[in-house]
């Protein structure tokens, strides 16, 4: 009897850990404050308010043209390049205002890098692609950029399969393969936030899953933000998930909370594939 | 959440699956709750063709939860439900291993009416105890398949509520029956068959309102297991819908 009471007693529930889907505090990182954004007269982001937490994965999900690439497009003013776009209201990189004036668009897209759905490496070898953004910052010591295009290989999980072909053409590579080197130039120059755009929708499943391994172990170091139209995608890979409808946010929150009881009936309609 | 709202998928073919499995879950719950009130009349009445054939229905219970198992797990490797249908699925897997059990209760009364009244000696016992007791059994357990059918928590309180009665007379049977065993030592054989009877019965309402709570996750999304009734009342009366 005694001997099962002190069986008991060793056995202590509070060790017993779930996979952490549920991070505890966090450190905001980008911080959206009542963002909207006009393509000439047509308002395509409505009053945006959010905060996307740092080493976190944040997806944005909803239907074709909700806003969620725009609003990706945001975060490293890709949007400035597009003719008659206005935006009002502001986006903080810690704690920096990216559109304030005293910003130099160059340096804000060497910190906040972004990865598209089509690959799109650059026709060079593999060694160049990645080597390429250190070498427009001036970087051409040899053994530098061998040790910083070996580290993001192996950081885009892709190094073992190209080490001995570094000087092919990138275009020899594999759909899947070429996403994830251009991953790996994305991460050569050392961002902090790695934005991607439907990153493995032209992708095969093996290399979707690949792609998907990849965005778990990058946030150990970035902060990344994701549009995807795959839901079960955007429930596996990220930590929040924020629902966008016709240009607005309708609901931001846990993944694990939005994907089993959202709030907002919208959101439960579109992520059961109801008519929203 | 309501009924209707399964049934607005895209994809129709998954409303059809939803429903489908809504429906076996439901013609499981009428079964188990027809084969407890037989099994309470066969015990009243030693009716033993009537105990026979609620052991052989249990075989249609036991088959329905591995069909209704299978078809969850079909559901949720192709289609990855999110949100209601999954609290749906969720729900159903939990909900049908309850009315299992409840099934076996009912089958385990029928097997022991039939061992007590095959060598029928002519004595008739109505066992007056348990009548009552099956009554508010019975009625928990409608009840609750009944929240599950509608989908709605309206009414629910009141049947979780009904289960401090049910124990309240649990308890008055077993100091009654205690009673009557010390009085006569010949009451006792007739005393441990209606003490095994009234446990099953009060073990029934435990599980209604394990239904209960599986019904309050599917529409709410809040897990009520393991919480005192205040929370458990304080939850579903604070109960918000969709935005």
């Amino acid at each position: 009897m005694e001997n099962q009471a002190e069986r008991r007693h060793a056995i202590d529930i509070s060790s017993i850990r779930t996979i952490s889907h549920n991070p505890g505090k966090e450190d905001p990182c980008l911080h959206v404050e009542n963002l909207n954004l006009f393509y000439g007269q047509k308002q395509a982001l409505f009053n945006i308010n959010m905060v996307m937490p740092k080493q976190r994965v944040t997806a944005y999900i909803g239907p074709s043209g909700c806003g969620k690439s725009t609003l990706l497009r945001c975060i490293n003013r890709m949007n400035d390049l597009i003719d008659g776009v206005r935006i009002e209201g502001k986006i903080n990189l810690d704690d920096q205002d990216i559109y304030a004036k005293s910003v130099n668009v160059a340096a804000l897209r060497r910190r906040v890098g972004m990865v598209f759905q089509k690959p799109n490496p650059f026709p060079k070898s593999i060694y160049e692609n990645v080597a390429y953004g250190l070498r427009i910052q001036g970087i051409n010591d040899r053994h530098t950029l061998d040790e910083a295009v070996e580290q993001s290989l192996q950081g885009a999980a892709l190094w073992g399969e190209v080490k001995d072909r570094l000087n092919d053409n990138a275009f020899g590579l594999s759909g899947g393969q070429q996403q994830r080197l251009v991953i790996a130039r994305a991460i050569a120059i050392e961002p902090e936030v790695l934005l991607l755009d439907e990153p493995a929708s032209a992708l095969d499943p093996i290399s979707t899953l690949k792609i998907e391994e990849l965005i778990n172990e990058l946030k150990e170091k970035y902060t990344i933000v994701i549009v995807t139209h795959n839901m079960q995608q955007a429930a596996r890979v990220s930590d929040y998930t924020a629902f966008m409808y016709m240009g607005e946010l309708i609901e931001f929150g846990r993944t694990t909370e939005l994907f089993t009881n959202p709030v907002k009936q919208q959101t439960e309609d579109y992520i059961t594939g109801r008519y929203g | 959440m309501d009924k209707k709202h399964i049934g607005q998928h895209i994809s129709k073919q998954f409303n059809e699956e939803l429903e489908d499995i809504r429906h076996k879950v439901l013609t499981m719950g009428g079964l188990v709750e027809q084969q407890l009130e037989m099994a309470m009349k066969a015990f009243k009445l030693g009716d033993i063709d009537l105990a026979e054939q609620i052991i052989q229905n249990d075989e249609q219970i036991n088959e329905l939860e591995l069909i209704i198992d299978k078809e969850c797990m079909q559901i949720l490797a192709l289609r990855q439900p999110a949100a209601f249908d999954l609290r749906l699925l969720i729900s159903c897997i939990k909900m049908i291993p309850e009315l299992e059990r409840i099934g076996d209760k009912a089958t385990r009364v029928a097997h022991m009416t039939v061992q007590l009244f095959n060598n029928d000696t002519g004595k008739r016992d109505d066992y007056y105890e348990v009548q009552h007791l099956s009554e508010l059994v019975i009625l928990m357990l409608h009840d609750s398949l009944d929240a599950f059918a509608r989908m709605s928590l309206d009414g629910i309180l009141a049947i979780t509520e009904q289960e401090k009665v049910v124990n309240r007379e649990y308890s008055a049977i077993v100091r009654q029956l205690i009673t009557q065993m010390f009085e006569d030592p010949r009451n006792i054989t007739r005393s441990l068959d209606v003490l095994t009877v009234s446990k099953a019965l009060e073990r029934v309402a435990d599980m209604s309102c394990n239904v209960c709570e599986y019904v309050t996750y599917m529409i709410l999304g809040e897990d009520v297991r393991h919480i005192s009734h205040e929370e458990f009342v304080a939850v579903v009366s604070g109960r918000k819908g969709k935005e």
